[in-house]
């Protein structure tokens, strides 16, 4: 397939979807080189996309457009629309700290607050007022705590600092944190690569059952994990959308070469 | 198969191709097979029908063979995309062509009970239905090594030809038995026989149906396939 023809076979199927996440025309630089060219998608809400492709290929960039976390880098400049629910992100009326709100973020490594496991997940609805009081707050942290599979874990030992927690736990006590704000997308960024096989297999029933209520991107090394996760797979290569569409169809029989090359092991 | 690029894991890449290899090799004597059984009931050759025969355990065991090493592929190695469909597609294949092996076996046990009986102008047409289908075996073993969708689909709609052929040796042994009721018995047998063959083009046709979604990943509905009607009677 032709680079040109991608975007416009993205944009054909935001009218078949209901989307969430609408990227249009995105260009990434870091400095003077390029890491996203002209990358145009529809995200749907209430469903898993995935992101594959090899390092390097802009997956973790393009993630990053989604909820501006680009504007953390200095040398990075990002062109083009991420329209939520009909406003551009990169607006200059959209505050960056509401936005992350809206749009959450779990990471590679468990990043836990050095507070206890209650303040972790507290401490967003906090500072967003989302509480109007302690009853409030508990309700929330429970609630969270539950939809993230890990309130029977921890509900006898909330005062203690979350960093204690194993590593799947403290993934799990990250996405509690990540929902206890109520977003309505999730951004993952390989958020299984520091787990064991178990773990892990407990973040990804997780995320099947929060995709009746988020929308959530995931970015993920391993082309299983996308298979089984996700709903729809974009696949990228040197900062280019390849090919995005139904896993189904991206793992059994996908449209362009580099993909078929890609998820078969043929790369290089 | 006709392989693409490599695998980064070359093991990979072999155990797919030795997997092929070993299909066509499988299907190599399942043609045979139905050749030799053929020939021994045309002539007679009553030591050649059970040689024959015999050579179904050989096409069982390679099944079972293929079967065992699919599942390892499976497990150890999580085939994707084309990957994924050359080996569902070996497995599938190599069960359509045991039982092609089954059915030439049946055929060659009934050369035995025929041999003294006065029909050979059946035989004659029996042969003839015989290459027939072996030629459809042949063309379909051609168009799973070569990766060939379209002639997958030309033998796919052959079948109706073979199908004809049944109907007409149906017609034939039907009148040698009205006319000679000591025809009904060698009659039966070649009634089998000609059901037998029928079914290979059948399972054929199966196989075309697999090579055609291996190699474009799109499935040919068997409703949509041209077909003879059914004779009554």
């Amino acid at each position: 397939m032709a680079d040109t023809t991608t975007s416009t076979v993205a944009l054909e199927e935001t009218k078949a979807i209901d989307t969430k996440v609408d990227c249009r025309n995105i260009n990434v630089f870091y400095g003077a080189k390029q890491a996203i060219f002209d990358v145009s998608m529809a995200i749907p809400s209430r469903s898993v996309t995935a992101f594959i492709g090899p390092s390097g290929c802009g997956k973790s960039t393009f993630l990053r457009c989604i909820n501006r976390m680009n504007d953390t880098i200095e040398s990075a400049r990002v062109e083009g629309e991420v329209i939520i629910d009909g406003e551009d992100v990169n607006s200059a009326a959209v505050d960056p700290v509401l936005l992350r709100s809206r749009v959450g973020m779990v990471f590679q490594k468990p990043n836990p607050f050095p507070k206890t496991i209650y303040d972790n997940i507290a401490y967003g609805p906090r500072i967003h007022g989302l509480a109007r009081s302690r009853d409030d707050l508990d309700e929330i942290v429970q609630n969270s705590l539950m939809r993230a599979g890990l309130w029977e874990e921890v509900k006898e030992r909330l005062a203690e600092p979350g960093t204690g927690l194993s590593g799947g736990q403290q993934q799990r006590l990250c996405i509690a944190r990540a929902i206890a704000v109520s977003p309505e997308v999730i951004l993952m960024d390989e958020p299984c690569s520091a787990l064991d096989p178990i773990a892990t297999a407990k973040i990804e029933e997780l995320i099947d059952e929060l995709r009746e209520r988020f929308c959530i991107v995931i970015v993920t090394h391993s082309m299983q994990q996308a298979a089984r996760v996700s709903q729809r797979t974009a696949f990228f290569h040197l900062g280019k959308l390849v090919e995005v569409g139904d896993t189904e169809h991206i793992f059994t029989n996908p449209t362009d070469n580099r993909t078929q090359d890609y998820i078969t092991g043929r790369f290089g | 198969m006709k392989s693409m690029t490599s695998h980064i894991v070359s093991a990979f890449s072999e155990e797919l191709e030795t997997l092929s290899a070993d299909i066509l090799r499988m299907g190599g004597i399942a043609e045979t097979m139905i050749n030799d059984a053929c020939r021994a009931l045309v002539a007679g050759n009553v030591s050649l029908a059970d040689e024959t025969a015999h050579r179904d355990d050989i096409v069982d065991e390679m099944e079972a063979d293929i079967e065992r090493r699919i599942l390892r592929l499976l497990a150890l190695r999580q085939p994707m995309a084309t990957d994924l469909r050359a080996v569902v597609s070996a497995l599938k294949v190599s069960s359509e062509l045991e039982r092609i092996g089954d059915l030439s076996k049946n055929i060659s046990k009934r050369v035995a009970p025929l041999d003294g009986s006065d029909v050979q102008g059946v035989l004659m047409s029996v042969d003839r239905m015989g290459r027939g289908v072996s030629h459809q075996l042949h063309l379909v073993l051609d168009a799973y090594s070569e990766a060939d969708a379209e002639l997958a689909l030309k033998v796919w709609s052959g079948d109706e030809e073979i199908d004809q052929h049944y109907n007409s040796l149906f017609r034939e042994v039907l009148t040698y038995m009205m006319q000679d009721p000591r025809m009904i018995g060698p009659g039966a047998h070649l009634m089998f026989i000609a059901k037998n063959l029928e079914r290979i083009g059948d399972h054929c046709t199966n196989i075309a149906e697999i090579v055609h979604f291996q190699v474009t990943g799109t499935y040919l509905t068997s409703s949509a396939r041209p077909k003879a009607p059914l004779l009554d009677g």
